[in-house]
């Protein structure tokens, strides 16, 4: 793997109680008057592994895009205490974003598509270029580089999107249903894959899902939702250590937090509308 | 981490005489109507012996084509100049001033309407007014092209312009690209089938704007496209000469409309839909 030392740089531990993010009171009402979202209250460590979990509708894609500052909050504040700031105060943490569809540029091929958020930032060609390929070898895709999206597989589509995502070594990955729209074998393999990378690498992830299965499968926390409005409603912890695999899968602990989690869920829905 | 094997492998694509064997189908099918319905007109006008100035038959026509050549190829030459040069400056100004409206919804809305109004005139209606005020008689026929060729490139490129998908314009906002690297490396990339297809769109209103503009000069005017040459066939009563010019226009039409789609084959082939070889 080329540059495969420079991905994997972990960042230092933080100090105890300064998370990444830290959400306060969070709110988002649309013009079109929808309570997406209300009063969240959200502390994201470094190096957590955190998943978004709820009913369709519930406002995760609203939070998870106010987290990467794609839209604003009503009220409430996200503060990124360890971040670099901007010259007007501005939180400038180093984000990368997977959305739902691979959302590649179909006139690049799949390295100038890793490349470009480093070709955003004004990185000589040669430069970016080695490290958008060592992006997607890292991901899988070694070889694929001159290859055009058209002619790539869906699974290896959201591969190159991962990889343009981790190409400017994050802070935070923010990933909305990424594997929602791929069939399960590819899903298993890019969740083992993720949680690979992440452990490897160390950035924080924030994982919105509406898969019990795939929530307690990855993450570290569980965030469950509800809607309308959109909530917070109880947070759920997975102790199982890492790395896992298919033993962690199949075991009796996988199967009780998938439980404990789907009772939370249901809870979630039948509240609805309650708080 | 494994690597993927689930890559589609690409499938070779059968040839016959250096083309992909599907097409063939597609280039011969037209040429043997046509040859059948020369036929039949030649047949037709002989068998009941009408006269060459009513409905010459292909051959006299074919017949005039050579004899006239000279005179027709140079006014062929005329028409294609305006054509071009009007299709060019519509897809310049078109490209232009679709990039400015998409830099500004202000002066989208101010200016569009006026577009509008430009597409709407009908080109014979303001041909006459274009040639009194302009002295040039070509320049005259330029503008006249323009205005018909103009639209097609302003509102396809526009519409390309602003139906990006958003999750991409979200990803540019997310690494803090400027307006500039959007628009270079999002906004027109992703306008460029539209544009390709309004430039198509355009080509052929360029040639009917430019012929139907020297109509309207008339014999009066010292042009000499071929447009010239079928009204003063037709004042002689050349009929089979007129038909030879009708048919250099046709033919020039067909030529535009091919050459403009392999310039979108060509340029779209590696990405877009459009370009795609269907299989099978
Ligand atoms: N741009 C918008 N304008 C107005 N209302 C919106 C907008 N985006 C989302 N909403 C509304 O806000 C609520 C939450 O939407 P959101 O997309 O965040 O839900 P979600 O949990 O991501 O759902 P899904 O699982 O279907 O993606 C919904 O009721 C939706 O209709
Ligand atoms: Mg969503």
């Amino acid at each position: 793997m080329p540059e495969g030392g420079t991905l994997a740089g972990v960042p230092p531990p933080a100090p105890p109680g300064r998370p990444l993010v830290a959400l306060q009171g969070v709110e988002k009402r649309y013009a079109t008057g929808t309570l997406a979202v209300r009063g969240v209250n959200l502390d994201i460590p470094r190096g957590e592994f955190l998943s978004l979990l709820g009913p369709s509708g519930c406002g995760k894609s609203t939070l998870l895009r106010m987290i990467a500052g794609l839209i604003a909050p009503s009220s409430g504040t996200i503060d990124w205490p360890a971040s670099p700031h901007d010259a007007r105060g501005a939180a400038q943490p180093r984000l990368g974003f997977v959305f739902q569809e691979p959302t590649l540029l179909p006139w690049s091929s799949a390295l100038s598509n890793a490349a470009l958020p480093l070709k955003l930032e004004g990185m000589p060609r040669s430069e970016r270029e080695d490290r958008a390929a060592g992006a997607l070898a890292r991901v899988g895709l070694a070889g694929f580089e001159r290859t055009y999206p058209r002619a790539l597989s869906g699974g290896m589509r959201m591969r190159v999107s991962i990889a343009r995502a981790l190409v400017t070594r994050p802070d935070i990955l923010l990933m909305d249903e990424p594997f929602a729209a791929l069939d399960e074998i590819t899903r298993f393999r890019l969740n083992n894959d993720l949680l690979e990378i992440w452990q490897e690498t160390g950035f924080t992830v924030v994982f919105v899902t509406h898969s019990v299965f795939e929530s307690v499968y990855l993450s570290r926390r569980i965030a469950v939702m509800a809607a309308r409005p959109g909530r917070i409603e109880r947070e759920v912890g997975v102790p199982a250590p890492y790395p896992r695999g298919e033993a962690f899968r199949t075991s009796a602990e996988y199967a009780a937090v998938c439980r404990t989690v789907s009772l939370a869920l249901g809870e979630a829905i039948a509240h609805r509308g309650a708080a | 981490m494994t690597g993927v094997d689930d890559a589609p492998r690409p499938e070779p694509v059968r040839r016959v005489l250096f083309l992909p064997a599907e097409l063939w189908p597609r280039i011969l099918m037209p040429i043997l109507i046509g040859a059948l319905s020369l036929g039949a007109w030649e047949w037709a006008v002989r068998a009941n012996e009408v006269p060459v100035y009513i409905l010459p038959p292909p051959s006299v026509i074919w017949a005039a084509l050579l004899r006239d050549w000279p005179s027709l190829s140079v006014s062929l030459g005329i028409t294609l100049q305006i054509t071009f040069a009007a299709l060019i400056v519509a897809a310049a100004a078109g490209l232009a001033l679709a990039v400015l409206f998409a830099q500004s919804k202000w002066v989208e809305l101010s200016l569009f309407p006026y577009a509008v109004v430009l597409q709407v005139t009908p080109i014979v209606a303001i041909a006459p007014l274009i040639i009194i005020w302009v002295d040039d008689i070509r320049l005259a026929l330029l503008i006249c092209a323009w205005i018909v060729a103009f639209f097609p490139i302003l509102s396809n490129t526009t519409l390309g312009l602003n139906s990006v998908d958003h999750n991409l314009v979200d990803l540019f906002r997310l690494y803090r690209a400027t307006r500039f690297q959007t628009l270079i490396f999002l906004r027109l990339p992703a306008a460029m089938p539209y544009f390709l297809s309004g430039l198509r769109i355009s080509g052929g209103l360029a040639l009917i704007g430019a012929i139907v503009a020297e109509f309207v000069a008339g014999t009066g005017g010292r042009a000499s496209g071929l447009a010239y040459r079928i009204l003063e066939a037709g004042y002689q009563l050349q009929i089979p000469r007129m038909f030879a010019a009708l048919f250099l226009i046709c033919l020039t039409g067909i030529a535009i409309f091919l050459a403009l789609g392999l310039v979108q084959h060509l340029a779209l082939r590696r990405w877009h839909e459009s370009a795609m070889r269907k299989e099978g």
